[in-house]
C-alpha cells in the first residue's frame, strides 16, 4: 500500500527522547533557566550576597547600585538576595501541587476513560462544572476558608488541577481503548487495575508528561497571583509574589526595582517552563 | 548505477505518440541531510490507450513513480536524473502555470481513499462540475455534463447523488465520483493508485469493470498501480514489477505472470495461493529476508541477498535490463533459469490427520447481536448456528458489515450476545462476558488481530508480550516459563535476541509473529484469525500462512479464519461459512463451497475476485450496495442483489431456511440445488 510516500527512515534504531530534547535550543534555554532557579531554591541563602531578611533602615528604597544590584526595598532589604532566595517557596509549592494534581488527575482520567459508562458520565459532568468556574476564584475561596499554609496551597491547587488533567488523560485513554492491544490483554484475563496502569498508562504517559509541564507553569502563576492578592504563605522566607504585593504601591513613587525584579523572576520561570513544555510536547509528538 | 543506465534499452523502440515516456529516471529523497535513492534507473513507456501496471510491495517505490510523473513529490524529493515526457511534454521543465494546465487537462489521479479526494463541505455535483468549469463551460452546462458523466459511471439516479455530500456516499460510490472527476477532462493519462484496495471484493469488481469499460470509450492511457497481482493481471496490457526502487521486470502482463523471468517475480507469484492449492497439499513458498532499507545502494543486484540462485557476479555488479523477448526485459543475469527456480520453503507437508472427535469443541446456537444507537436498531448477527470441530479451520467470508467480526468477538467474550444465544465450549456454557469465564475457558480462546501495530502494546518488550500469557494463562514461572518462552519464539521462527526489542523495532511480519506467539502462549483450543495477513506484504503473507498451518498441525488448534481474500480462505480452510447481513448463506466443506454448486451470493463473491489463473468466463456480477443492516430486505435478505432471484416472488416474501442440500453442505436459498447446478454449470467450474 502506498503509505510510504516519503521513504521510511531506517527507524529501527530510534534516538532516545532526551537526545532529541538536547538538540532543541528552546529546550536547552528553558532548562538552563529552570536549573538556575532550582539552584537558587536549594542554595539560595548560601549564594545570596546579603541576608535577604536583614533590614537596613538607613538604606531603604535605594536604587540598584554596585552594592545592591537590584536596589533595596522599603525596609532596606537587598532585593537581589530576596529574588534569589524567593525561588524556594514557589519551587516547593508549584511542583508539589502539580504533581498531586497530575497523579490524581491521571488516576481519575484512566478510570473515566477506561471504565466509561455511567460513572464517566456523572463524574464527567462534575468535572465540567468545576471547569466552568474560574480556577483562581475557586482557589481563593478555599484558601480564604482554610487559611494560608504551604500544605493548604499544595492541596487546593492540586485538587483544582485534578479535573483539568483528568479530562486530557481521559480522552487519551479513550483513543488507546480503540486499539486492539486492549481486547488482547483482556483475553489474557487481565484485571481492570492492570489494564489501566500496566497496559494503558505507559501509552498515555507522554500526554501526562506534557500535561504536567504545562500545568506547572500555571501553578507558578497561580502561587504568585495568590501571593500578590495577599494569600502568600506568611513565613520568614521571601516570596516573589508577596514582595510584589508589598512593594507595588511604591511604584508610583518611582521605586520600580522593588517590583520589577521579582516580577521578572516569575516571568522568567514561567517562560522557562513553557519552553521546556513545548519541547517535550514536540519531541513526544515526533 | 551508471553501468546499468548504459545497458540495453528495454521495450520496443520509442514511439513518438507514447502518452508517457520515462527514461532512466532516478528519484531521491533528502532525509537528514543525506540523499536517499527511492527510484533507480526507471525506464518505461505507456502507449496511447495502453494500460500499464506497476506492481510491487510497500516501499518498492510505486507511488513515487506516480508522484514524480505529476511533479507531486514532497518537498524533500526530487528527480535527480533522467527524463519524463507526458504527451510529448516535459513536466520537469514546466513553470507553475504550465504545471497547473498539465494537471488540469493532461493527467488525472485517483487514489486509494476516495473520501480524502473529495471536499466534505461541497455537494458532489458541484465538485464534478468544477472540472468542466475549469475547462471553460458555463455553470448550467457543466452541471448537465456532470450528471451525464455520473450516469456513465453506472450511478443510478445521478441527479440525487449530485446533491449529496461526500460523507453520504459509500466507498464504492465515492470512488465512482472521483473517477468521474478524473476522466471529466478527458486526460491523456489517468493514474490509478490502488484505487480499489479500500473496497469490498464485489464493489472492487464493479469499479474495475467500470474502468475497463471506460478504456474502450476514452482515448486515455492508464497507469495502474497496485500491490495486487491479480488486479493488475486483469486490468493491464503491460506490467512493470518494481522491487526496492528498481524496475526488475517488464513485459506484457499475461506473459510476465505466466512465465516470469526474474526470481523476484517468480517468488512473488509463488507466495499467492493459486487455485487448487491447499494447506494439506503443498506449502506456499515465502521469499526469505526483507526488502532492503530505502536509500541503500548495493554494488550488485538489489535482489541478490534474497535470491535463491544468486551467483558471485550478481553480488559484484548490478545486472542491466536484458531483452528477454518481444517487449520484455528482466534485470537478472540468470533470467533463463527462472522457470525452475528452486523453492525457498520445502513444499512437502505432513499434516497429521485429526481423529474425529465425538463432539465439536465449540457450538454456537441461535447467536444474535443487536446494536442500537440513536433509536436505530441494527441486527448485526441473526440466529447463527455454527459448530467448530477440533483442529479444523473454519473460514468466515462476507463483505464488510456482514457480521464476521461481531461473531468472532462474541465467541471471544469481548461483546455480549443477545439473550437467547448460547455458546458452549466442550459442552459447558460460556459466559457472555470475559469476566464470567473461567481461566481454562479464557485460555481456550485467543485471537490474532489484523493489524499488529494496534494489537501489540507498543510500550512493552517482545519478552513481556509473549511471556504474559505463559504466566497468566499457562501458569508457568521461573525456568519452566523461560523454556516455554524459548520454544514459542523458535516455533514462530524468531530469534531469542529479539525478545528485548519493542514492536516499533520490528517489521510488520515479525510483529505479526509476536502476536501469533502471544495467541499460542496459553495453549489455546481455538484461535480467531481476523484478517491476519491483510496488513502485510504478499511475500510476508506467505510465511505467516505457512506458520499458521504448521502451528495448527502441531497444536491441533481450531482456527476461525476471517478474511476477505477468498484465495487465502480457500488455501487454509476446511469448512467455509458465508455470511451476508448477519445471516449464514452457505456453510460447508471448502471444496464444496468453492467447487459449487454455490449459493448465488457465494457465486457472486467468487466471480468478483480477479484471478491470476486466466480469466474465468464472467459469471455473475452483483450490482448495487449492501442494504443497511438497520433495514434489511424482507424475505431472503439477498434478494435485492441476487441475479438468480426466482420469478415466483417467493424470494421477496419468505426467508429461506438454512437447509442441508447435500451431506454437510448447507444453503439458505429457495432455488433447488439441481437447478443451481444447472444454472452454474455453464460457467466452467475448476
Amino acid at each position: 500500500m502506498p503509505a510510504g510516500i516519503v521513504p521510511r527512515e531506517a527507524e529501527r534504531r530510534q534516538q532516545p527522547a532526551w537526545r532529541l530534547l538536547l538538540d532543541r535550543p528552546t529546550f536547552v534555554i528553558g532548562a538552563a533557566i529552570l536549573l538556575f532557579w532550582i539552584v537558587c531554591a536549594v542554595f539560595g541563602t548560601a549564594i545570596a550576597p546579603h541576608n535577604p531578611l536583614a533590614q537596613q533602615l538607613l538604606a531603604t528604597n535605594m536604587p540598584p547600585s554596585a552594592a545592591h544590584w537590584f536596589g533595596t526595598d522599603q525596609l532596606g532589604r537587598d532585593v537581589f538576595s530576596r529574588v534569589l532566595v524567593g525561588a524556594r517557596t514557589i519551587l516547593i509549592i508549584a511542583p508539589l501541587a502539580t504533581l498531586l494534581g497530575t497523579v490524581l488527575g491521571t488516576a481519575l482520567g484512566l478510570a473515566l476513560g477506561y471504565l466509561g459508562g455511567i460513572v464517566d458520565m456523572l463524574v464527567g459532568r462534575l468535572v465540567e462544572a468545576v471547569l466552568a468556574l474560574p480556577a483562581i476564584v475557586v482557589i481563593l475561596l478555599f484558601v480564604a476558608a482554610l487559611g494560608v499554609s504551604t500544605i493548604t496551597l499544595i492541596l487546593v491547587i492540586g485538587f483544582i488541577f485534578t479535573p483539568l488533567i483528568a479530562r486530557t488523560v481521559r480522552s487519551a485513554v479513550q483513543v488507546e481503548g480503540q486499539l486492539d492491544y486492549v481486547p488482547a490483554a483482556r483475553l489474557l484475563g487481565e484485571r481492570r487495575g492492570w489494564m489501566m496502569f500496566v497496559e494503558i498508562l505507559p501509552n498515555v504517559f507522554p500526554t501526562v508528561l506534557v500535561e504536567f509541564t504545562v500545568r506547572l507553569g500555571y501553578a507558578i502563576f497561580t502561587v504568585a497571583t495568590l501571593a500578590f492578592l495577599g494569600f502568600g504563605v506568611q513565613i520568614s522566607t521571601p516570596n516573589w509574589g508577596t514582595d510584589i504585593y508589598s512593594n507595588y504601591v511604591l511604584l508610583g513613587a518611582g521605586y520600580w526595582w522593588e517590583t520589577l525584579f521579582p516580577a521578572l523572576a516569575i516571568a522568567s520561570l514561567i517562560i522557562a517552563i513553557n519552553l521546556v513544555a513545548d519541547s517535550v510536547e514536540q519531541v513526544l509528538a515526533g | 548505477m551508471t553501468a546499468t543506465a548504459a545497458g540495453p534499452a528495454p521495450g520496443p523502440a520509442t514511439t513518438p505518440q507514447a502518452a508517457v515516456l520515462v527514461e532512466h529516471v532516478e528519484v531521491s529523497y533528502r532525509v537528514r541531510g543525506q540523499d536517499r535513492l527511492a527510484l533507480r534507473d526507471i525506464s518505461f513507456q505507456i502507449g496511447r490507450n495502453e494500460s500499464y501496471g506497476l506492481v510491487g510491495e510497500s516501499g518498492s517505490g510505486k507511488s513515487t513513480v506516480a508522484l514524480a510523473l505529476t511533479r507531486y513529490l514532497p518537498r524533500n524529493g526530487r528527480v535527480s536524473a533522467g527524463s519524463i515526457r507526458i504527451a510529448g511534454r516535459d513536466p520537469l521543465a514546466m513553470n507553475a502555470a504550465e504545471l497547473r494546465q498539465l494537471r488540469a487537462r493532461e493527467v488525472s489521479m485517483v487514489y486509494q481513499e476516495p473520501g480524502k479526494a473529495l471536499n466534505p463541505a461541497i455537494q458532489v455535483g458541484e465538485q464534478v462540475a468544477e472540472v468542466y468549469e475549469v475547462a471553460g463551460l458555463g455553470k448550467a452546462e457543466a452541471l448537465e455534463r456532470s450528471e451525464a458523466m455520473l450516469g456513465k459511471m453506472q450511478i443510478s439516479d445521478p441527479g440525487r447523488v449530485m446533491r449529496r455530500y461526500p460523507h453520504q456516499l459509500s466507498g464504492g460510490m465515492a470512488q465512482r465520483v472521483v473517477l468521474a472527476m478524473a476522466i471529466a477532462a478527458s486526460p491523456a493519462l489517468l493514474i490509478l493508485d490502488e484505487p480499489t484496495t479500500a473496497l469490498d471484493a464485489t464493489v472492487e469488481a464493479e469499479v474495475l469493470d467500470l474502468v475497463a469499460g471506460l478504456r474502450e470509450e476514452l482515448d486515455t492511457s492508464l497507469l495502474f498501480i497496485s500491490h495486487n497481482l491479480a488486479v493488475i493481471a486483469k486490468m493491464c496490457d503491460r506490467v512493470g514489477v518494481l522491487y526496492a526502487g528498481e524496475l526488475i521486470e517488464e513485459g506484457p502482463a499475461r506473459q510476465v505472470f505466466d512465465q516470469p523471468r526474474h526470481p523476484y517475480t517468480v517468488g512473488l507469484l509463488r507466495c499467492i495461493p493459486r487455485q487448487g492449492q491447499r494447506k494439506d497439499r503443498g506449502r506456499l513458498d515465502a521469499i526469505p529476508g526483507f526488502l532492503p532499507p530505502p536509500g541503500q545502494t548495493p554494488t550488485g543486484c538489489i535482489f541478490a541477498p534474497r535470491c535463491p540462485i544468486a551467483e558471485q557476479r550478481c553480488r559484484d555488479a548490478a545486472p542491466p535490463a536484458f531483452d528477454v523477448g518481444p517487449g520484455r526485459s528482466s534485470r537478472c543475469y540468470l533470467h533463463a533459469a527462472t522457470a525452475d527456480l528452486p523453492r525457498n520453503t520445502p513444499a512437502d507437508v505432513s499434516l497429521p490427520t485429526i481423529a474425529e472427535a465425538a463432539r465439536p469443541v465449540v457450538t454456537m446456537r441461535n447467536l444474535s447481536k443487536t446494536f442500537s444507537s440513536r433509536g436505530e436498531v441494527v441486527r448485526a448477527l441473526v440466529g447463527v448456528n455454527l459448530d467448530l470441530e477440533r483442529g479444523e479451520t473454519l473460514g468466515l467470508v462476507g463483505e464488510s458489515g456482514s457480521g464476521k467480526t461481531t461473531l468472532a468477538r462474541m465467541l471471544l467474550g469481548l461483546i455480549a450476545p443477545d439473550a437467547g444465544s448460547a455458546i458452549e465450549l466442550d459442552g459447558m456454557p460460556l459466559g457472555a462476558d470475559l469476566r464470567q469465564r473461567s481461566r481454562s475457558q479464557l485460555k481456550a480462546l485467543q485471537i490474532v488481530f489484523q493489524n499488529p501495530d494496534s494489537a501489540l502494546n507498543r510500550r512493552h518488550t517482545v519478552r513481556r508480550l509473549i511471556s504474559r500469557p505463559l504466566s497468566k494463562l499457562a501458569g508457568l514461572s521461573g525456568s519452566a516459563l523461560t523454556e516455554r518462552l524459548n520454544d514459542l519464539v523458535r516455533s514462530v521462527r524468531m530469534e531469542p535476541r529479539q525478545l528485548s526489542l519493542r514492536p516499533r523495532q520490528l517489521s510488520g511480519g515479525l510483529k505479526q509473529r509476536v502476536a501469533i506467539a502471544r495467541a499460542f502462549g496459553g495453549g489455546p483450543r481455538i484461535v480467531v484469525c481476523d484478517e491476519p495477513t491483510s496488513a502485510l506484504d504478499v511475500s510476508v503473507q506467505a510465511a505467516i500462512l505457512n506458520l499458521l498451518a504448521d502451528l495448527q498441525a502441531k497444536e491441533q488448534v481450531t482456527y476461525l479464519f476471517i478474511s476477505h481474500d477468498l484465495g487465502l480462505v480457500r488455501y487454509l480452510s476446511d469448512r467455509i461459512a458465508v455470511l451476508y447481513l448477519g445471516r449464514i448463506m452457505e456453510l460447508g466443506e471448502a471444496e464444496r463451497v468453492f467447487g459449487g454448486p454455490h449459493h448465488p451470493y457465494t457465486e457472486a463473491l467468487l466471480s468478483a475476485v480477479p484471478s491470476l489463473d486466466g480469466q474465468r468466463a464472467d459469471r455473475i456480477r452483483l450490482t448495487g450496495e449492501i442494504p443497511s443492516a438497520a433495514d434489511p430486505p424482507a424475505g431472503c435478505v439477498f434478494h435485492t442483489r441476487c441475479p438468480r432471484r426466482l420469478a415466483s416472488g417467493i424470494c421477496e416474501s419468505t426467508e429461506p431456511p438454512l437447509a442441508e442440500v447435500e451431506p454437510g453442505h448447507f444453503m439458505s436459498c429457495h432455488i433447488p440445488i439441481d437447478q443451481l447446478t444447472n444454472l452454474q454449470s455453464n460457467g466452467q467450474v475448476p
